[in-house]
């Protein structure tokens, strides 16, 4: 067995926690029972990875069989890495039967044509999701396994989520590849970005809960609050805060908020000051960036307004990120009657 | 009562019975909590400031996320004749002994202690605070 293949092997068992190792080989399915069943999970992880390596050794593992589990891996643990959001467009209404033979077959086409030396696997999972796992190289340089690119890709949908590694030079490609292969005319980028891929989905699957409008109030069950914890405790502002309360849930609605950790707004609007105190002699926009970052951006942004550290309702600026699906924004000067700025698409 | 400013909502006037004391509390780690006292100040009747109102100033566990400034605390202390008191809620045994202060201060305001008025234990306390 490759020395590259054993060290590759041996750094990604090492990667997965102690309790995990022992499942996920068994869903790699490369090592029988029968070889499982010698190695004990309970010594140090260093040890373990070698009983590993050992084995696989035995088996002949090559390349191949060492992307399908860095495959597994991240499919389990996708929040390490960061993943962006594409759509594909067609112009035709045809839908087309998805063959996915054909669809691999003219990915794998597509990269080696350009670059000789890449490694690519795929791998199926339930609810039409197709991971692809790729390695680049260049036509002179064998692939680099530690710098992987990988694709999700829902194949009733033109949806592709991506978390490209530091070669982005590759990304053209990798966009051209994914649009052929999949019968589309084009691809671009959505400004959408996180950590958490499920969240990604639900975002642009619309399976969060959203702020339908209801035209039929509230039945009067449902307005009993949270019993209060003292009754000799009287809230003064109690209608501000139920105030409050009933804004954010119109427009964050009940269900949990998808994960996202940024929220980026370029500015590029003009200075607006007193015209007697004329502070910049050029008339340029003002260049800023603010970004707003959390653990969980939404629910801390929901939960801002009832903190009384915010007014609500919050800016909708911050409210369209879901429905908007980015969390990147460019804020441009609106040019004609009003003055003020416009998002840009 | 708790309220989040003041002045107090017009419409539950009628509701409300006679207020013997204020407490105003302070975020240690919050700059709008300290904008927040300052500007509902304005809004208190003087005759409390005869022993009737005091600051609490809460989350001092955390000092290291500190955003107000302690003399302005202080000042404000000594501007309103007012005690300041220190307490971190977090902890419920600093969090019950300041209730327990609180209350027998209430009880003082509210005249339930004989011979003890608001305004003579407000100037006991700002007097052995300064020592």
């Amino acid at each position: 067995m490759d020395e590259t293949v054993a060290e590759y092997i041996r750094r990604t068992v090492l990667k997965i926690p102690r309790d995990e190792i022992k499942p996920m080989l068994q869903k790699w399915g490369f090592l029988s029972e029968a070889q499982l069943q010698t190695i004990n999970f309970h010594q140090l992880k260093d040890n373990i990875s070698q009983d590993v390596v050992q084995l696989c050794e035995e088996n002949s593992a090559d390349i191949k069989q060492a992307a399908v589990l860095d495959i597994i891996y991240n499919h389990t643990y996708p929040n390490k890495r960061v993943w962006s959001v594409y759509q594909m467009n067609k112009t035709g209404e045809e839908m087309d039967f998805f063959d996915l033979t054909d669809f691999k077959k003219k990915i794998k086409r597509q990269l080696r044509s350009a670059l000789k030396n890449v490694t690519i696997t795929f791998r199926e999972y339930e609810d039409n999701a197709i991971w692809i796992r790729i390695a680049w190289g260049t036509p002179y340089t064998k692939p680099n396994q530690y710098k992987t690119s990988y694709v999700v890709y829902h194949s009733q949908t033109p949806y592709v989520f991506i978390s490209a590694s530091m070669l982005k030079s590759n990304l053209p490609l990798l966009c051209q590849a994914l649009v052929v292969a999949s019968n589309y005319h084009d691809i671009r980028e959505m400004e959408l970005r996180s950590h958490s891929l499920n969240s990604l989905k639900d975002i642009v699957f619309k399976r969060y809960s959203q702020n339908f409008q209801t035209y039929y109030p509230k039945p009067l069950q449902e307005r009993d609050v949270a019993p209060e914890s003292d009754l000799r405790i009287i809230q003064e502002n109690k209608n501000e805060k139920e105030r409050i309360e009933r804004v954010n849930r119109e427009i964050f609605g009940d269900g949990p908020q998808p994960k996202l950790e940024f929220a980026q707004y370029k500015l590029e609007t003009m200075f607006k000051s007193d015209p007697k105190r004329d502070v910049l002699d050029k008339k340029e926009p003002f260049r800023c960036l603010v970004k707003f970052s959390s653990p969980h951006l939404l629910e801390s942004l929901k939960s801002l307004a009832p903190a009384g550290m915010a007014d609500a309702p919050l800016s909708p600026l911050l409210t369209c990120i879901p429905q908007k699906a980015r969390n990147y924004f460019k804020i441009r000067e609106k040019k004609g009657l009003f003055p003020g700025s416009f998002v840009s698409p | 009562h708790l309220a989040t400013s003041l002045p107090l909502p017009s419409e539950r006037d009628h509701l409300r019975p006679r207020i013997d004391m204020i407490v105003f509390m302070i975020d240690i780690k919050s700059k709008y909590s300290l904008k927040n006292v300052e500007a509902s100040l304005a809004y208190v009747d003087a005759s409390f400031f005869l022993g009737k109102v005091c600051f609490l100033v809460t989350g001092v566990g955390r000092v290291n996320c500190c955003s107000i400034e302690m003399n302005a605390v202080w000042k404000l202390g000594e501007i309103y004749c007012s005690p300041v008191l220190f307490c971190e809620l977090e902890m419920e045994g600093i969090r019950v002994a300041t209730a327990q202060r609180l209350l027998r201060m209430l009880q003082i305001c509210a005249g339930h202690v004989p011979g003890v008025s608001a305004l003579s234990f407000g100037s006991l306390m700002r007097n052995s605070a300064n020592d």
